[in-house]
């Protein structure tokens, strides 16, 4: 039976603050606008940044988005590219406005503006004081913005496939992007969505790894999907890890635990941070604490019976602050550890956080990969957004608080030249069957019966491979360990089977495609960090302990085909100011 | 009355599959703290509750995280009992003691 088809003008995968403020811009110009997720849209991850989102509004210190601009270059190690990194701070003024104008609920100054609070590698006038830019609307920023920019999709009648999964991207013989194959997952059936543009916005993929602060559904899905249609993904092997996840779970403990004065401890109890970083000690960068604590398990200084994990302490601040100034690390800690972190120190381990790297796009969010005339070509009709794009705004380190204003930035970047892209493109190409050929194939690869290994154990065994393989610390003979080992379980894949071929709610197949996903993410992040053969934020390399600018100031591109690595450099021209060139990076 | 067939038996066992299928799907949530909790109750205490139980615990899905957030993580108890009564079980089922730390 041929597979059902409909027509929009745009299509979005993904219906986090990227998706949504695309959706909103391109709906409320009378486009039509399908948006497709696989859980109901407030469910996104977006609805977990707690934080806020920065934008130098200057409504408590003064600020101004050109240091807010050096401190993301900087921030990224040299990574990132500066035209973009502009463009985002400059936008980020704006942009929180017009949140605030489209309801979101920002908590506020007493003289009424827009509260923002300090964080991590903020500061005033290009490297001087502490700056204070991350705006919050309490501790439900993402929430908040999330719910606001949903109700207003629904009042400008964007057209939500809830509960849909985006199966793979459709080119036609130009390469142009015409449309998506989903799944509805409550009846099992295949729908093809027609589109003149197509974006994924579809969020990270911390699930690759074992330990992570990410909710289930980050499992990289719109990555793999460009990466099937023949689109590279670029500088992958740039993972954030957050030092203190609770140890085997990977819920974050946030850095204001180890500023109210807690510290770590060594299964001898030593407080190894003083012997890593004497002057910053606990508080020092989140890459560094993350090492050190790698190192002291490593080493045979670890806790608990298997020792493999440090113990944050927090028993001598007393119940009066601990309590009070850490509400939330008080209840993770009750409900899932079951203590109380004023009386007993908290188990604690690094945890895949954040991705840096992606769907590479240029800063109008077009996907941009290596073709005939340069590295970067634009794929017609594809668009990427938020955390699942590389823009590169992040380079090899994030900071906190950029990520929601990229997503809000770009996901609205989009939704501006999509608009034009529709005007110079107002019909839908032609859909042959031939184009539809690759993406059915795929959808037919989960009902193969027979014998075979469950999806759930080769999951589990990909994800302790990635932490174990390519985790905080990196060598090349762990890695490249790493990649025959990978190269082996995608072979596994390949032989999995379905037990439950039912159509209806069949969730199985919806976790062993998102299975196939997590196999091609881990691939691309492995490929590239073997590759790189430097120290470069998020990426540390005890072989390899320095930045190299000489050689490794250029973004990675991974493709599929043949597990292949390119390089492209770095933009390092901003739009109106002057670069900002490499300095070491020190706090 | 003749005795149920296995042949009538499949759909029904199917349907409940179904069932938890779906619940479980609803299960999947924007913050790491919930999915844990939730696809841990699945598991471990769905089946004991009964039909009021499973209705109650499909509502409580349908709050929005944050809600379902303040709910479990005890910062706020929900206003009607009987969500409330369900979030105690959730805990009994979830509960870890000192000791089973990592
Ligand atoms: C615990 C935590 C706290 C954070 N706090 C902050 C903070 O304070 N400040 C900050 O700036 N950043 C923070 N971040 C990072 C930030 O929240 C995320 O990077 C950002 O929300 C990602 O948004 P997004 O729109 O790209 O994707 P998401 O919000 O992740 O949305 C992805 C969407 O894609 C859909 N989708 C995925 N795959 C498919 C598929 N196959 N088919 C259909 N739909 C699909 C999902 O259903 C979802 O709707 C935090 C992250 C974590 C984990």
């Amino acid at each position: 039976m041929p597979i059902p088809r409909r027509k929009f003008d745009t299509l979005i995968v993904g219906a986090g603050g990227a998706g949504l403020n695309a959706a909103l811009r391109l709906a409320s110009a009378e486009l039509r606008v399908a948006v497709v997720s696989k859980v109901f849209p407030t469910r996104s991850h977006t609805v977990a940044a707690q934080g806020g989102v920065n934008a130098a509004l200057a409504n408590v210190l003064p600020d101004d988005w050109h240091w807010h601009m050096f401190d993301t270059v900087k921030g990224s190690d040299y990574l990132g590219d500066q035209d973009a990194i502009e463009y985002m701070c400059r936008e980020a003024i704006p942009t929180v406005y017009e949140l605030e104008h489209a309801g979101v609920p920002f908590s506020r100054l007493d003289d009424g503006k827009i509260y923002q609070r300090a964080f991590g590698g903020q500061s005033q006038r290009f490297g001087g004081e502490q700056a204070v830019r991350t705006c919050a609307a309490a501790d439900r920023t993402g929430h908040a913005i999330l719910h606001t920019l949903y109700q207003q999709n629904l009042r400008a009648r964007t057209h939500f496939f809830d509960e849909y999964f985006a199966i793979d991207l459709i080119r036609d013989e130009d390469g142009v992007a015409i449309g998506a194959l989903v799944l509805e997952i409550e009846t099992g059936e295949a729908l093809v969505i027609e589109a003149k543009a197509t974006l994924l916005a579809s969020g990270g993929h911390g699930q690759v790894f074992r330990t992570t602060t990410n909710a289930f559904i980050n499992t990289g899905d719109g990555m793999a999907m460009a990466l099937r249609a023949g689109v590279p993904l670029m500088d992958m092997e740039f993972y954030q890890f957050h030092p203190t996840g609770v140890a085997g779970k990977g819920m974050l403990i946030t850095e204001g635990a180890r500023g109210e004065g807690g510290y770590l401890i060594n299964g001898d109890g030593e407080r190894f941070m003083e012997g890593y970083a004497p002057r910053a000690l606990d508080l020092a960068s989140r890459d560094v604490v993350a090492r050190s604590m790698v190192t002291e398990v490593r080493e045979g200084r670890g806790c608990g019976p298997e020792k493999d994990h440090v113990m944050l302490k927090l028993d001598h601040l007393g119940a009066e602050v601990v309590h009070h100034r850490l509400p939330g690390i008080t209840d993770i800690c009750r409900v899932f550890l079951g203590l109380d972190p004023a009386e007993r120190p908290i188990p604690v381990f690094p945890t895949a956080h954040y991705a840096m790297g992606g769907i590479p796009t240029d800063r109008y969010a077009r996907v941009v990969a290596p073709a005939r005339h340069g590295p970067e070509e634009v794929v017609p009709g594809l668009y990427a957004a938020g955390e699942c794009a590389c823009v590169s705004v992040h380079g090899a380190n994030r900071l906190g608080g950029n990520s929601l204003l990229d997503i809000l930035v770009f996901g609205r970047a989009a939704g501006t030249d999509i608009l034009e892209y529709v005007r110079n493109n107002p019909n839908h190409r032609p859909l042959r069957d031939e184009d539809l050929e690759p993406v059915v194939t795929r959808l037919g690869r989960w009902e193969r019966t027979g014998a075979g290994e469950g999806v759930a154990a080769v999951k589990a065994d990909l994800r302790k491979l990635m932490e174990d393989h390519c985790g905080v610390f990196r060598d090349d003979a762990t890695m490249a360990a790493g990649v025959e080992k990978l190269k082996a379980l995608r072979e596994r894949v390949e032989h999995a089977r379905l037990k439950d071929q039912s159509k209806t709610f069949n969730t199985a197949r919806i976790e062993a495609l998102e299975l196939d996903n997590l196999v091609d993410v881990g691939m691309a992040t492995l490929m590239s960090a073997l590759h790189r053969q430097e120290s470069r934020g998020a990426h540390s390399r005890v072989d390899y302990p320095e930045r190299d600018d000489e050689l490794w100031m250029k973004h990675s591109l991974y493709s599929r085909d043949g597990d292949r690595m390119d390089y492209k450099p770095v933009r390092t021209k901003p739009l109106s100011v002057e670069s900002f060139p490499p300095k070491a990076r020190v706090y | 009355m003749s005795q149920p067939t296995d042949a009538d038996q499949a759909p029904r066992a199917a349907t409940a599959d179904a069932e938890l299928s779906r619940v479980g799907w609803q299960c999947r949530r924007g913050m790491l703290e919930l999915d844990l909790l939730l696809s841990q109750f699945l598991t471990t205490g769905f089946a004991r509750l009964d039909a009021a139980g499973r209705a109650d615990f499909l509502r409580l899905l349908g709050y929005p995280d944050q809600i379902i957030h303040s709910w479990l993580m005890g910062r706020e108890p929900p206003a009607d009992a009987e969500l409330r009564r369900l979030v105690t079980q959730i805990w009994a089922a979830t509960a870890k003691h000192p000791g089973d730390a990592a």
